[in-house]
């Protein structure tokens, strides 16, 4: 009896906190603090973008305040003078269309060669599988080479190119997820006199979805953030936000840091407000990622 | 249902398969072949046998000193992030109050690009070291640890949500028996939850070795290699020697054949880990 009475106390201590007062109050202070540590350089980019460009270098941690306090004049300047709007729109446009690209392109094909079973299917697979473990840098210099002889530098033909390299991991990935659902629906779509694309349209890209999500999240973070690929790819009348960043620092004698303050801010805030509205999903999918491992 | 299947191929794997092609499968036989040849342009090739892989450490040691500085730097990162992020996973599962919004700070730097993620590092170490009369390239030092206290900043929040999963996929019967045979807090850190997310560590394990030896942007935009080369890594050291030397591009497709090889072991011993774990359970 008194076992049992001493059970049921532990579990109600596992409902509400492991953890006694004393205890709960450091771990949260302590990640309190851990936070504010977290959130201070997205802060300081963010206050010395309004800062006027003299007083950056030197004094990064002052506040903006009285004659430092510039305004969005910064904003303005890197804009009229590097590009910046252009890069923005680059970005956005070779971000969305590479990612439902993607999406749509990587989910057929594993569709395919998970339920058409050749030597073909077996061997593309293994293919898309290894491609994972190969880094950028084995295949850069022949890529570069080839997507020039191809005309493919602009950012309609990078688009190909992103689905090229994003087709490892998303095939992976929609495969590993199409093998669990069962081949019965699919069968009976196609009894019923389905096509095979109206099967996969209709039948199986809703069951996907989950996974198609997650796919796009990986891929979007990924494209957005790229840099070494559209720097070798892309001339520089289409360049994105990371390669105008980078540009900034190369070409000029001394940096206009205002501007590279802009930038920075303008290549955070579109990501950080896909983060947060996409949060569940976005850390549903590393977690779900890593187990299947 | 697979033979009325079979014909859609054009429709299904052609498009992902001429990208796939264009972007990898061919670069990457080329990239192989190349390096064994001396070139300038990729049509025009001259087959020299190991000579490329020779001239990567004989022509200066920058090669092996990248390996050096990257190896040192993976192994400093990998113990510091995993440590940090599983300290951090195991508070986070302790059920405070304000949980959620702690993960979603830690998570978010994650989500930057490498370039910006090191302009914003250096702006604010030079900040530090600008009242010392320093900078960032005034020192190896300096970039060595900037590099690691920025890939600290955009991994832990990752590694975090990993072991969160792992820990919490441990039974909960398991830490209440543990209880009532008299375990303390302690105890049961060490004698249940580390053997229980095992398989959490050994995926963090690695996942924060390859993205440290793949390192490219961060390093690229923290120092650009300066001092004198000395804070190069790897992906760096491979990238100045295809663009900044004429004549080198096939000493530098032949260290990034052995390049490829270093991460490809050790995403095959990852693979036997995680694999013989499996069994194990």
């Amino acid at each position: 009896m008194s076992r049992l009475n001493k059970k049921i106390k532990i579990n109600a201590n596992v409902n509400n906190c492991e953890l006694s007062k004393p205890a709960r109050v450091t771990g949260t202070t302590f990640l309190t603090i851990l936070t504010i540590l977290f959130l201070f350089p997205i802060a300081i980019v963010l206050l010395n973008s309004v800062k006027g460009k003299f007083y950056i270098a030197s004094t990064p941690f002052a506040l903006p305040t009285g004659e430092i306090f510039v305004g969005i004049t910064n904003y303005v300047e890197g804009f009229r003078k590097t590009g910046l709007l252009q890069a923005t729109g680059w970005s956005f446009f070779i971000t969305i269309f590479s990612v439902l690209c993607i999406v749509l392109l990587t989910s057929m094909t594993a569709w395919y060669i998970t339920r058409v079973k050749s030597k073909l299917t077996t061997n593309l697979y293994y293919m898309f599988v290894f491609s994972m473990i190969v880094p950028f840098q084995m295949v850069m210099f022949t890529m570069s080479k080839i997507t020039n002889m191809l005309h493919l530098d602009n950012p309609i033909g990078i688009i190909l190119i992103y689905v090229g390299f994003g087709s490892g991991l998303s095939v992976f990935t929609f495969a590993g997820f199409i093998k669990s659902i069962p081949i019965a629906m699919e069968e009976a779509a196609m009894m019923d006199g389905c096509s095979p694309i109206q099967t996969f349209f209709y039948v199986v890209f809703p069951i996907l979805r989950p996974t198609a999500i997650t796919v796009a999240i990986l891929n979007t973070m990924w494209v957005w953030n790229d840099y070494l690929l559209p720097s070798l790819v892309l001339s520089n009348k289409y360049s994105t936000i990371p390669m105008a960043v980078q540009s900034l620092k190369g070409s000029y004698g001394s940096i206009d840091m205002g501007a590279m303050m802009a930038m920075l801010v303008v290549a955070i805030v579109p990501i950080v407000i896909f983060y947060l509205t996409c949060q569940k999903y976005i850390i549903k999918g590393i977690a779900s990622g890593a187990v299947k491992g | 249902m697979q033979k009325s299947m079979k014909k859609y191929f054009p429709i299904f794997v052609l498009p992902t398969l001429i990208a796939f092609a264009i972007a990898f499968l061919i670069p990457f036989v080329m990239g192989f072949y190349l390096s064994f040849t001396k070139f300038t342009t990729v049509t025009d090739s001259k087959w020299v046998g190991f000579e490329n892989y020779i001239k990567a450490f004989t022509v200066n040691t920058e090669f092996l000193d990248a390996f050096l500085f990257t190896a040192k730097f993976a192994v400093v990162s990998v113990v510091t992030i995993n440590v940090f992020a599983f300290g951090l996973a195991f508070l986070l599962t302790k059920g405070l109050k304000g949980t959620n919004l702690f993960r979603t700070v830690f998570f978010m730097p994650n989500l930057i690009g490498g370039i910006v993620l090191g302009y914003i590092w250096q702006l604010i170490i030079n900040g530090v070291l600008f009242k010392f009369g320093y900078d960032i390239t005034f020192d190896a030092k300096f970039g060595f640890w900037g590099l690691v206290i920025l890939m600290n900043w955009q991994l832990i929040g990752y590694m975090m949500i990993l072991y969160i999963a792992g820990i919490q996929n441990i039974p909960g019967e398991l830490i209440e028996a543990a209880k009532i045979d008299g375990a303390n807090g302690r105890q049961i850190l060490r004698k249940i939850t580390i053997p229980m997310v095992m398989p959490s560590i050994t995926i963090c394990t690695f996942l924060t070795l390859t993205n440290s030896f793949k390192l490219f942007d961060q390093n690229l935009a923290l120092t650009g290699g300066m001092p004198a080369k000395q804070t190069s890594m790897l992906a760096l050291d491979i990238y100045w020697t295809f663009y900044n030397r004429v004549g080198f591009e096939g000493v530098g497709q032949a260290k990034a054949v052995m390049f490829f090889v270093l991460v490809a072991v050790l995403a095959l011993i990852q693979l036997r880990i995680t694999r013989s774990k499996e069994v194990e359970q």
